[in-house]
């Protein structure tokens, strides 16, 4: 079938919410960027597989996110800036994901993750004024779903209360795994109001600073906004040390070699702006393809974007 | 043996766990943003006939289970086993009652019938969804209550039991759906 899956009708509407995210920066004087979708360099998060392609005898990564980028332009004081394009990642196909997809990301220097959380909600309330957000502590929802504390429990112990609900074809002696698992088959899906899930367990870091929390362990300053039973939004109050950074790119490459997935270089020029000082700063992005899917309450992302891979 | 990843899951396709014949009915891919991707999977035993749900981890392979359906021809039953035959060649294959189950009711001679066979024997049979099969057995039909709506239970030729309206007799055709069990009309006539 050669046609769109957006009729005219839905085709405008679609558009008409790309402006009003423009619209919104546009009135906080935040910056729109535009940054390579094909860089020379990927991320290397153990479960993100970009595309790579060969042009004249060199490699290229099409971008998973335009993060290691913005940091650059951060890195040289740009200020506070958005991304509203696209980003790839290769093997996520499904109801829920599209290999190619939109993505919006930004930054506020001088924001933490309680004060860009607040901004997110905002946006969030000029594009669905009825929906009433809530925001509630990683712990305290899993606690409350899964009955297990997610910073404290064993490996064993996820892995058994998976088993007590789930039927399991695999097994791992990885907490996050079962950390991933619990949440996403038995938390996820009941979020069905826009909720914003925040201070996540410290192996679930990612680029997020870890800090020390009032009862004495370590969080992740690392939030999601989920909406109608499915990951939104995730943002961080932003890693700026380089050091760290370098240790949580090398135990992610180990991890990657532990999985027998393919290792890429770091990104040196990323690691080199961290090096010379980025600004304190928190980070989101936001699937705007599932944002419309929410707004027009569609079921699949396919019928949220004019040509979908089922339509190439 | 071949193998399917995850990423080759659709409904439909015909896969071995724990030992027993499976089909997909249904596969979700969930992936936290920056986690572990799975696959969540409803499953059918072929065997059991029992509908389940399993996770995997994307990437992971599971073995290909070597299932076919083949349109047969039912032949005839010969107190034990079920025969049916493959118009193109002729070949022969006999079912049992694990494989025919209940479905037997349905089978007429000389019917098209799919037959899934696993590792070439015969799994299960499906008849056509709609039949037409004689009325054998039932009370004598009450002329003139067509509007009444009433029904009545009547054997069909095969032994399957299905409700008709009161004005059908013995000796009449009857078009049944077999998923349902529910009398449709009357055949038409030849």
């Amino acid at each position: 079938m050669w046609q769109s899956a957006l009729d005219p009708a839905r085709l405008r509407r679609r558009a008409a919410l790309l402006a009003s995210l423009r619209s919104f920066f546009a009135d906080l004087d935040v910056c729109e960027v535009e940054v390579p979708v094909l860089g020379a360099r990927t991320v290397t998060d153990p479960y993100l597989a970009a595309i790579s392609c060969r042009v004249a005898g060199r490699d290229f990564y099409l971008q998973t996110s335009p993060e290691f980028f913005m940091k650059r332009l951060l890195a040289g004081g740009c200020g506070a800036i958005y991304y509203l394009g696209k980003a790839l990642r290769a093997d996520e196909a499904g109801r829920r994901h599209n290999l190619e997809f939109t993505l919006l990301e930004w930054y506020r220097p001088g924001f933490d993750d309680r004060q860009l959380r607040a901004e997110l909600l905002q946006l969030l309330t000029s594009l669905a004024p009825a929906e009433n957000a809530t925001q509630i502590p990683y712990q305290t929802l899993f606690e409350q779903r899964v009955g297990l504390d997610p910073h404290a429990a064993s490996a064993a112990q996820l892995r058994a209360r998976a088993h007590a609900t789930l039927d399991v074809d695999f097994d791992s002696d990885d907490r996050n795994i079962w950390l991933d698992l619990l949440f996403s088959h038995l938390i996820e899906p009941t979020l069905q109001d826009p909720t914003l899930v925040f201070d996540y367990p410290a192996s679930q870091c990612a680029l997020a600073k870890v800090v020390v929390d009032s009862g004495g362990r370590p969080v992740a300053k690392r939030f999601e906004l989920f909406w109608r039973g499915m990951e939104l939004a995730n943002g961080y109050w932003e890693l700026t040390d380089a050091r760290i950074q370098r240790r949580r790119f090398s135990a992610d490459l180990a991890h990657r070699q532990s999985l027998g997935a393919y290792q890429p270089q770091v990104d040196d020029k990323f690691l080199a702006a961290l090096d010379s000082g980025m600004p304190e700063c928190a980070g989101v992005a936001l699937g705007v393809d599932r944002l419309f899917m929410c707004l027009e309450g569609l079921a699949s992302i396919d019928q949220a974007m004019p040509f979908s891979m089922n339509r190439l | 043996m071949a193998s399917y990843s995850t990423n080759e899951f659709r409904s439909g396709l015909k896969v071995l766990l724990d030992g027993d014949p499976c089909a997909i009915v249904e596969n979700e891919f969930v992936k936290p943003g920056k986690g572990q991707a799975f696959n969540r999977v409803k499953l059918k035993n072929l065997k059991t006939g029992r509908t389940w749900e399993r996770t995997f981890k994307s990437g992971d392979s599971i073995e290909a289970a070597d299932v076919v359906d083949t349109e047969m021809e039912y032949l005839y039953n010969d107190g034990e086993f079920w025969h049916f035959m493959e118009p193109d060649t002729f070949e022969q294959h006999q079912a049992d009652v694990n494989a025919v189950g209940d479905n037997a009711k349905w089978l007429k001679e000389q019917d098209k019938v799919v037959v899934t066979l696993y590792n070439g024997a015969p799994l299960a049979v499906t008849p056509p969804n709609h039949v037409e099969l004689e009325i054998v057995e039932t009370d004598p039909g009450l002329k003139g209550d067509t509007a009444q709506g009433g029904t009545k239970p009547a054997t069909l030729s095969t032994g399957a039991v299905v409700k008709v309206p009161l004005f059908l007799s013995q000796g009449e055709v009857v078009r049944v759906d077999t998923r349902t069990g529910e009398y449709l009309g009357r055949a038409s006539a030849k």
